[in-house]
């Protein structure tokens, strides 16, 4: 391609070389999406839409920052944030789809709107199943410094175990995801310490965030029945010892204490019972779709 | 004794300058330049860098509400290089003895300028089609000639830069044709927002050439090798059957092909609407220098932290060796 006519080659020519508009319509585009045998379909596109609904809605308050970080390189990490993990939440949103199509929101007859967004836009707060921590709104930088610290530490945990899923999609999905989440935790680790020993106002709003969050931990390895029952899924209690270990490491060289653990009580993120955040943030996200249910995009 | 290297006649470095640029060949950090090349380098490329931040905003404004998960990926991985991009020019214009806070500091201050273009607001999910294909197809016939630009560093930059808007200007043509074999409600859409989006696109160019009144010397310098209006006819010629492969109708009822000049004819945009929003009257010059304000101070007490961290471990680091 010649640099002088880029412009003059939009019309017509190979389209192939271009990466976005031509391709990665359906992100399990050639996969094998067979539900292995033992596992109950139902369940696996339960779990399934757990962890999409988990990275979609974090995805989302990572992508509000977008244009607003402290420096241009803080912005570009976390729109990569925003990045790693939709694209996660379209592999995990599809699989759900495809172990299940029930589960997907029935649309007009002819909608051209594919399953994954079938399932992000057309459904209501109280059947998304992610943890509340990932849809609180944003505060200032410490908060998505704690909230990315706390949120990859745990979802690491479980990927490296999700590896070697039943179910070759999930285990796929995780290897991939283990790449990702391994910087994310790298990123918001060295960040926690830089504030935690900064300065004394930098120190002020990490404690502050920290006891903000820290009521949503706990949630984080909180198993809900499905996660526990599913041969293809990773039960999040199993991998506490293991993402407090890592969480402590993190605190004593930010000389910061453990705060008291705060305990889960009745339903949570994980049966469809949310915080007020949730469905003005899907508001937002849900409005232009919504308008155009026979849209094609 | 010192000896001081004797330093070649000024005229000499004016003539070996005048050469190099006169054999199209790379001005670099460390060669001799004259003051006012330097100073219009800066200014353009800062210019540049700003546009590409302060650009962030009206495009970033959709990524909330994006229709489709991969439509979401793309217009975040596309406002998320126009930081990369804000990145490299603000690097290649610290090779010309700038930093990169003070440019920053011109922007906010309103000293130094960014492209008009984004004082325009984006109303509709068919803005972000029509700004890929008008407003960075505009932008990479303006700055596809700068990858031959005199000043290397800058030069450079923007090869990387035009191969990424290549992808951000196709993947704008393909939202809108795309929305366009869609429902009737997004034809019309696609529809208003060119309407909207093609004089200022136009205006992108500069005024005209007669009007122009940093052009000749940028020309001279090679710092600039087309004129406005010459690049402004390109676009035209280019986008007329690329408008019409859409199926939107160009806002221009003088438009029309010119068989004895080989170009399209097409009318003027209002360039008192330009003037008026350089001088900060556009629709949204305020909003956009308020949001950039607010994130850049919002952000303060995170630098000082980082400063304060490295200072403390570089103390640590100077400490340890003395202990040795």
């Amino acid at each position: 391609m010649n640099d002088e006519s880029v412009y003059d080659g939009l019309l017509g020519g190979d389209s192939s070389q271009w990466a976005f508009g031509t391709d990665f319509e359906d992100p399990l585009a050639g996969v094998d999406t067979t539900v292995p045998a033992g596992i109950d379909a139902t369940e696996l596109a339960v779990y399934c839409l757990m962890l999409g609904d988990d990275t979609l809605v974090l995805s989302q308050r990572l992508s509000e920052w977008c244009s607003r970080a402290p420096e241009l390189e803080e912005d570009i990490a976390l729109a990569n944030f925003a990045l790693d993990l939709l694209g996660q939440a379209r592999l995990l949103l599809a699989r759900a789809a495809a172990a299940d199509p029930s589960i997907v929101p029935p649309l007009p007859e002819g909608s051209p709107v594919p399953a994954e967004d079938a399932l992000a836009y057309f459904r209501e707060a109280g059947q998304f199943r992610n943890v509340r921590m990932a849809e609180v709104p944003n505060g200032d930088f410490a908060h998505v410094v704690v909230r990315l610290l706390l949120f990859s530490i745990a979802r690491l945990a479980v990927l490296q175990r999700l590896r070697g899923s039943a179910d070759a999609v999930l285990a796929a999905v995780a290897a991939k995801g283990v790449k990702e989440l391994a910087y994310h935790r790298d990123w918001a680790g060295r960040w926690f310490v830089t504030l935690a020993l900064g300065t004394d106002e930098s120190r002020r709003r990490l404690l502050t965030a920290l006891e903000q969050l820290w009521p949503l931990h706990d949630e984080l390895f909180t198993a809900h029945p499905i996660e526990k029952s599913l041969a293809a899924a990773v039960d999040p209690g199993e991998v506490r010892a293991e993402a407090d270990a890592v969480l402590d490491q993190v605190l004593a060289v930010a000389e910061v204490e453990r705060p008291e653990p705060i305990g889960t009580r009745g339903r949570t993120g994980r049966d469809g019972l949310h915080t007020e955040a949730l469905s003005l943030m899907l508001a937002e996200m849900q409005v232009v779709a919504r308008a155009h249910p026979m849209g094609l995009w | 004794m010192t000896t001081t290297p004797v330093e070649p006649p000024e005229a000499a470095l004016q003539a070996a300058f005048d050469a190099t640029v006169a054999h199209h060949d790379r001005i670099e950090p460390r060669d001799w330049m004259p003051e006012g090349y330097r100073k219009t380098l800066i200014r353009q490329i800062a210019q540049h860098a700003h546009s590409e931040i302060i650009g962030m905003q009206p495009e970033g404004n959709w990524i909330s509400r994006a229709p489709s998960l991969r439509r979401k990926a793309i217009l975040l991985a596309k406002v998320q290089d126009e930081a990369g991009h804000g990145l490299y020019l603000y690097s290649a214009a610290e090779t010309l003895g700038v930093s990169r806070d003070e440019l920053v500091e011109l922007l906010l201050s309103g000293r130094q300028k960014y492209s008009s273009i984004f004082n325009y607001p984006t109303l509709s999910y068919a803005d972000v089609g029509t700004i890929g294909w008008l407003v960075d197809g505009a932008a990479i016939c303006n700055q596809v000639p700068l990858c031959r630009t005199s000043y290397g560093p800058y030069g450079r930059a923007m090869i990387r830069i035009c191969k990424e808007e290549s992808f951000h200007q196709r993947q704008g043509f393909e939202l809108l044709m795309t929305m366009m074999r869609g429902t009737g409600e997004q034809r019309a859409m696609v529809q208003e927002s060119v309407d909207r989006f093609w004089w200022p696109s136009l205006m992108m160019f500069g005024p005209p050439d007669d009007k122009s009144p940093n052009s000749e010397q940028s020309m001279a310098w090679g710092i600039k090798r087309n004129s406005n209006d010459e690049l402004r006819q390109k676009f035209v010629d280019m986008t007329v059957p690329q408008a019409k492969a859409l199926g939107v109708t160009l806002p221009d009822p003088e438009l029309r092909w010119n068989e004895e000049r080989g170009h399209h004819d097409f009318g003027q945009p209002d360039w008192a609407e330009l003037t008026a929003v350089i001088r900060g009257n556009g629709p949204c010059n305020a909003q956009r220098m308020a949001h950039r304000r607010k994130a850049h101070e919002d952000g303060a007490w995170v630098r000082e932290a980082a400063s304060a961290f490295a200072a403390r471990n570089e103390a640590a680091r100077t400490a340890a060796k003395g202990l040795k």
